[in-house]
């Protein structure tokens, strides 16, 4: 008897309070107007020159000759990683398929994207000899945990979203990083803040990523004292109400989110809800589909900054990359994961046989890819970056500018 | 170079004020972190009373409840998802149907979260207590267990977070002290309260609870006294699940992107603080250190920043347990009430 009574109770109750939430006012927000958009800059054209993974097709190595990726696959802010990966499959397969003498493996390894998982992987890509060289480490933290055992095992190591500036501080000689790093995308960002976008006042958050430290420690000391706010999240915090409630009280005119979408979706969000109106701008960590997705109603008119290349006029690549994946189009770094896998598989095809072998042709590797020219110094910088902007439309990440330094 | 140079000095200089005190920020943004805080603690109080109940029947730590609140989320999101909804922007609903679709998944996360913990307690726990094993493997199992539980959602799901699906947006219904309350936050606090007094009335009040009571003072009595100590036992990890599975419901209209594969994790260590804090063992000390931990935590990431927030959660703790070892109100569903 008193079962059911509890049963009866219980869905009272709970009706009760549903009832009482649900009978509240509607009240539509008025769309606030923009500041006038500047115009879309054309996607830049495939280069002739571009490097092709297909090679002359007569290309023979070793039978059992590998590349591996490591990074994150379905773990943490997966789909970063799976873009990556899948660009990477495009050119190995488009190289295999030309080349029936020199058949190039590729094995994964899932670091879920987090630093005290990646030295464990990393140790265990190492110890297998026929990996003569790697695409990955997506992360700035697993980066930089694990950078020194690829040094150590002499593994040439290409990052192609991996964008903490100390990265190439260290010392090692075989990280090599396929983009720009983050004291291009801070300036850079900040540039379209205040200038584009005309924002006066900004709050620069940023997750305890060593990703978003570096990123923020760039863009804020960019913005000098445009940079009037700054508050801290953690990885993994899904409740942010007492920073919302801070950005609410500090009134500025866009914020920038230095860390990635897993957060910035829900952040994004509850920004939104609690009516702040301030422009949010969301690096590369955080420019991905599953943001537009997860941040809801919300994710509409987001900008992102990126230093990585729209692939809307790389039509050839596109479409094998749609065929790899379930007909996905390529995200954030797809056309740089599949760069750096065409330069170890120019290196594999012109020879390279093993680890020392292809870490020397990368040294010296000179060449046009999808995105850009390669070649990289000491550090292993690149010499040449381009940041791009990018918004939210209909649902849709599309390209926006391109942001020229000065 | 230049930037690298003006890098080392911004370290500098946040090395140098590594805790800030801003108290101005905690005096503007007080009555916005009391109603938010307080919606947040609501879900730490419910998922806090599952923690409570079964240590106090079983003196046992049930790690894993935290996967029985996360496996509630899932089925919330299974519930819209099998509904049409699909993730995007927020769909306008009448009120009888959102109404209808809100009880739908709370009626599957309860049941999901329930079953989730029966079975739990059935292949974790129940083998063991059989063959009489010490207390500490009960700890190790509920751990494992946890895990288990974790990785089965990962295999299932991937790491990503679902795709956010609302069905309610947060609209402001009226305002206090400036601050305006939203009908989401009304409903949490609300709902989670009644469900409260429901269960403290329960336990407190009906055969079923008395029998929990007995088991909870001394078991070896009770069993002589008639009282079915296994049945006792299923049932209190049964209503310890439906509330996580109550509240998995308030967390994803808080929070639609939490059913994530590890989202309980931190949110159940939360919610454990928050029972030992009240007094574990203790339903009424749930509910108190669950909006009590709500509350602190949001004052404290106001004063000393975002970063501190787990900090100030767990400090608090250590504070309390100083002065009030048992938890500010003790252990009280163990002791007998004369």
């Amino acid at each position: 008897m008193s079962r059911n009574r509890f049963g009866r109770a219980l869905v009272l109750a709970a009706t009760a309070s549903l009832v009482l939430g649900a009978c509240s006012a509607r009240t539509d927000d008025s769309g606030s107007e923009q500041p006038s958009q500047p115009p879309q800059d054309s996607a830049p054209a495939q280069a002739a020159n571009a490097a092709d993974p297909a090679g002359d097709g007569n290309a023979t190595c070793d039978a059992g000759t590998k590349l591996a990726y490591a990074g994150t696959i379905n773990g943490q802010n997966a789909a970063l990683g799976q873009n990556i990966l899948n660009g990477v499959k495009v050119a190995i397969k488009r190289h295999n398929d030309n080349n029936a003498n020199c058949q190039v493996e590729l094995q994964e390894f899932e670091t879920e994207g987090q630093p005290d998982r990646a030295p464990g992987i990393v140790t265990q890509m190492v110890n297998t000899q026929e990996i003569i060289g790697v695409v990955g480490l997506p992360f700035s933290g697993e980066s930089k945990a694990a950078g020194n055992i690829f040094n150590e095992a002499g593994l040439v190591q290409l990052t192609p979203s991996a964008t903490n500036p100390g990265l190439s501080e260290n010392g090692w000689t075989t990280f090599f990083r396929g983009l720009g790093n983050d004291n291009s995308q801070g300036p850079a960002a900040a540039e379209f803040i205040t200038g584009d976008l005309g924002a006066q006042t900004v709050c620069v958050v940023r997750d305890d990523s060593e990703y978003g430290i570096g990123l923020a420690n760039s863009i804020t000391s960019s913005l000098a004292d445009k940079a009037t706010c700054q508050q801290e999240v953690k990885t993994r915090q899904t409740d942010f109400s007492a920073v919302v409630n801070s950005i609410k009280g500090a009134n500025v005119d866009a914020i920038f989110y230095a860390g990635y979408y897993q957060e910035a979706s829900p952040f994004a969000q509850q920004l939104s809800d609690a009516g702040v109106e301030a422009q949010f701008v969301g690096p590369d960590g955080v420019k991905d589909d599953e943001f537009v997705k997860g941040a809801g109603d919300a994710a509409e008119g987001v900008y992102f900054t990126c230093p990585c290349v729209p692939a809307d006029q790389f039509t050839e690549f596109t479409n094998a990359y749609k065929a790899e994946s379930n007909g996905r189009d390529p995200g954030t770094y797809s056309p740089e994961g599949y760069d750096l896998a065409t330069i170890l598989l120019k290196g594999i095809d012109s020879g390279a046989q093993d680890r020392a072998a292809l870490l020397d042709f990368v040294k010296g590797y000179e060449g046009q890819g999808l995105t850009k020219n390669f070649k990289w110094d000491d550090k292993g910088e690149l010499a040449a970056s381009t940041v791009w902007t990018y918004k939210v439309e209909s649902g849709k990440i599309v390209r926006n500018t391109e942001i020229k330094p000065d | 170079m230049s930037i690298h140079h003006d890098l080392s000095t911004l370290y500098l200089a946040q090395s140098d004020g590594w805790i800030n005190f801003d108290v101005a920020g905690l005096v503007d943004q007080f009555w916005a972190n009391t109603v938010d805080g307080l919606s947040q603690g609501s879900i730490y109080a419910l998922v806090a009373l599952g923690y409570t109940l079964v240590y106090g029947v079983l003196k046992l730590i049930n790690f894993a409840h935290s996967e029985v609140f996360i496996y509630g989320a899932y089925a919330t999101w299974f519930t819209f998802y099998g509904l049409g909804f699909r993730p995007g922007p927020t769909v306008e609903l009448a009120v009888f149907e959102l109404i209808g679709f809100l009880l739908l998944a709370l009626v599957a996360a309860a049941a999901v979260s329930g079953t989730t913990a029966l079975v739990l307690e059935r292949v974790a726990y129940r083998p063991l207590r059989k063959r009489g094993a010490p207390r500490l493997v009960f700890l190790i199992t509920a751990i494992g267990a946890s895990f288990v539980l974790q990785q089965l959602i990962f295999i299932w799901r991937g790491g990503n977070p679902e795709q956010a699906i609302r069905l309610l947006r947060p609209e402001p219904v009226f305002e206090i002290f400036g601050v305006s309350v939203t009908n989401i936050t009304i409903t949490i606090v609300v709902a989670s309260i009644v469900l409260f007094f429901v269960a403290d009335t329960f336990v407190n009040r009906t055969r079923f609870g008395r029998g929990i009571r007995a088991v909870a003072q001394d078991p070896d009595t009770a069993t002589l006294m008639g009282v079915n100590k296994e049945r006792v036992i299923m049932l209190t990890f049964l209503i310890g699940g439906l509330l996580a599975g109550a509240a998995a419901l308030f967390y994803m209209m808080k929070i639609p992107q939490g059913a994530a594969y590890q989202g309980g994790f931190l949110l159940g260590i939360k919610a454990f603080t928050a029972a030992v804090l009240g007094g574990i063992g203790n339903l009424r000390g749930a509910l108190l250190g669950g909006l009590l931990l709500g509350l602190m935590e949001n004052y404290g990431q106001s004063l000393f920043g975002g970063e501190w927030r787990d900090v100030v959660a767990f400090a608090l703790l250590i504070l309390i347990l100083m002065f009030r070892p048992t938890g500010i109100l003790g252990e009280s569903l163990g002791k007998a009430r004369v």
